[in-house]
């Protein structure tokens, strides 16, 4: 970031570094928003599409329970993939960042690879595992533990095991950058002057990674809450999240106005979110 | 700085309005005709053709190249949702013949996306069943050239059932021993049939009162239910985990393919009869050589292949009768005859009220 009340010369650099961002941003994500918006306020076209006149209608229409249960829903299930995401990733980035250099690489390596396969393929994996036919089960049956099936599969919690696997990797790389930056003689020290293994993870680790904490919670939350095709999937039709929503009004209701509004509404629950983000890293970087 | 951001709020305000008043996009309200030029050389035009995928046979371009000497390239779509979508979402796709249902190709027709056909350019049209101009989702067959047709019942495994289903009670208030192991379709007007059809109602109705009722089924129904699925369900049959759904007969026939204890019954509280046709968009520029091929695809030999191939049953009489009776042995619901198809009810497009059944789809899957 350049700083402003710099000399004129840097300021117009400055702005000429930033355009190729702020072109992205503004395609990208200012007009799409934008278009939602004006796109909510219209009405249905007969085919898709929108035509006038404006009206309001839509926002009182999301306000129905169905659809509030939705959102509640999308909300939670979104968060416990989320907090699942860092109960697993914060100690696989704390062990990571304390290996040698060369372990580190390989390690971090590994955790990207499977993103080189395609995701609908890593999703059917976790249908082959948990269905009630399915590998789990067979074992469990067979070696004695149960005589029915579990019911895994076409569950809620199906649905937060597959996202956590999908976006567990975005939780782990932030908290690793965040580790690996710390200087290790920190606790060093600490066990040096007595401290235990558990203190010295609560006033070093965890304070000094938190930024990395809170962008991996983003990054698992933005686009677990915004999903629509594990819920199909592995929740079997059967959980409902706003995603589907989105994607059902625009493509089988062709109520492009009332997705408009779902697709606005989940944007604004993001903004909220993220600048609740940036104000608590702002505040966890002034404290330390 | 503040005027910078003012500029930059300006300008987005700006293109998102031209992104917008481009959605807006007029389109005239009911299909044109096409008049086919018959001087045009149709070698010289090629065509862009989009179908489910896995619903046609795979060496399909390269028999047409060599029967009629087009280049056709074939793109997939998931479902009519996703045809749909591309095909509204601008004046011109760059498609120029689309796969659809017949309820999507009546609502293309009225929003003046597809062309009325000239007849005189598809003579093979004379080789289907004369029920089929009676097809209220186009009557008369102008716009729309059926590829494919069926119903929707259920589809068991008799070896893992101990009864024989007979009736959409049998799906919507399953016996202890089948809990769990039923699925449902996801499309919404399949998803609401079963009940509508146990009710009594008509499967194309907007009656308020008729649309509670099912979903208060539906919502009793969805406990009981492993999954709603348009897609799988049939390997689903296959392994066991499920033993009992609602399936579109061609779908139980890949299920019966690799497990013949897979059975197929329409309930007797009746179906649907749906159809999958073959449109040009009137966006094409091709519109000679699309007429030619939906032609080639009429051609009796020509569509009996494709029935071999995908299982579905063709609407084509003089394919049928060229048809193995051996298929029809092996998939009982291949030697279905019109007479029992037209028992079903045509599936309609209902235009705005359509929202009826995403909404009655919704409040019963995240119920």
């Amino acid at each position: 970031m350049v700083k402003s009340g710099g000399s004129k010369t840097s300021r117009h650099l400055g702005w000429a570094w930033a355009s190729p961002g702020l072109i992205f941003l503004t395609l990208f994500a200012a007009i799409p928003v934008l278009s939602m918006l004006f796109m909510s306020v219209l009405t249905a076209g007969r085919f898709g599409g929108v035509t006038t006149p404006i009206n309001f209608d839509n926002f009182s229409r999301a306000t129905d329970p169905i659809f509030v249960k939705v959102i509640i829903n999308s909300l939670l299930i979104a968060s416990a993939t989320a907090i699942l995401s860092l109960l697993i990733g914060f100690p696989t980035a704390l062990f990571i960042s304390r290996l040698s250099r060369k372990w580190q690489v390989i390690l971090i390596v590994a955790i990207i690879l499977p993103y080189w396969t395609n995701f609908l393929v890593r999703t059917y994996a976790w249908l082959v595992l948990l269905n009630n036919e399915g590998i789990i089960n067979k074992f469990l049956r067979n070696i004695g533990l149960i005589d029915k099936p579990i019911e895994m599969l076409y569950t809620p919690a199906a649905v937060i095991v597959g996202m956590t696997y999908l976006y567990l990797p975005l939780m782990i790389l932030p908290i690793y950058a965040a580790l690996e930056k710390v200087d290790k003689n920190l606790t060093e020290a600490a066990f040096d002057l007595g401290s235990s293994a558990w203190k010295s993870l609560r006033t070093i680790s965890i304070p000094l990674a938190m930024p990395g904490i809170l962008i991996g919670f983003i990054f698992v939350f933005v686009p677990s809450l915004g999903n629509f095709v594990v819920p199909e999937l592995l929740g079997g039709g059967k959980t409902v999240m706003i995603g589907n929503l989105v994607r059902d009004q625009f493509l089988k209701a062709r109520d492009w106005p009332f997705g408009a509004t779902f697709a606005l509404i989940l944007a604004l629950i993001l903004v909220v979110l993220i600048s609740i983000q940036s104000y608590v890293s702002k505040r966890v970087n002034v404290n330390a | 700085m503040a005027t910078v951001r003012k500029f930059k709020f300006s300008a987005t305000v700006v293109a998102a309005a031209a992104l917008l008043l481009s959605a807006c996009g007029g389109s005239s309200d009911s299909a044109s005709s096409a008049s086919v030029d018959t001087n045009v050389d149709i070698t010289t035009q090629k065509l862009v053709i989009s179908n489910w995928a896995g619903y046609y046979p795979e060496d399909l371009a390269a028999k047409v190249k060599e029967a009629i000497g087009v280049d056709i390239t074939i793109t997939n779509h998931a479902n009519n949702e996703e045809i749909m979508g591309k095909l509204t979402a601008s004046d011109d796709s760059g498609i120029d013949i689309a796969f659809v249902s017949g309820q999507y190709a009546q609502a293309l027709a009225a929003g003046g996306k597809i062309v009325n056909f000239d007849k005189a350019a598809i003579p093979n049209l004379a080789n289907l069943y004369p029920e089929v101009a009676d097809l209220a989702y186009d009557k008369g067959t102008n716009y729309s050239a059926p590829y494919a047709w069926g119903t929707t019942g259920i589809c068991y495994r008799s070896d893992l059932v101990d009864f024989t289903p007979d009736s959409w009670n049998d799906l919507l208030n399953p016996k202890d021993s089948i809990k769990g192991k039923t699925t449902m379709l996801a499309t919404e007007r399949w998803l609401a049939l079963p009940a509508m059809k146990l009710l009594g109602y008509s499967m194309n109705t907007t009656n308020a009162d008729e649309i509670a009722k099912a979903k208060e089924q539906l919502v009793k129904t969805k406990p009981t239910l492993l999954a709603y699925d348009d897609t799988a369900y049939y390997t689903k049959l296959v392994s066991g985990e499920a033993v009992l759904s609602e399936s579109w007969d061609g779908w139980c026939n890949y299920g019966i393919a690799e497990n013949p204890a897979i059975k197929f019954v329409i309930p007797k509280e009746g179906s649907d009869l749906w159809a999958d046709t073959m449109v040009i968009l009137s966006s094409s520029k091709n519109k000679e050589a699309a007429h030619a091929f939906i032609n080639y695809i009429l051609q009796a030999d020509v569509h009996a292949w494709v029935a071999n191939n995908i299982l579905y049953k063709v609407p084509n009489k003089a394919a049928t009768e060229t048809l193995d009776p051996a298929l029809a042995t092996s998939y009982p619901n291949m030697g279905l005859t019109p007479a029992e198809l037209l028992k079903g009810e045509v599936v309609l497009d209902l235009g705005t009220d359509s929202k009826l059944y995403t909404d009655l789809a919704t409040s019963v899957t995240s119920s």
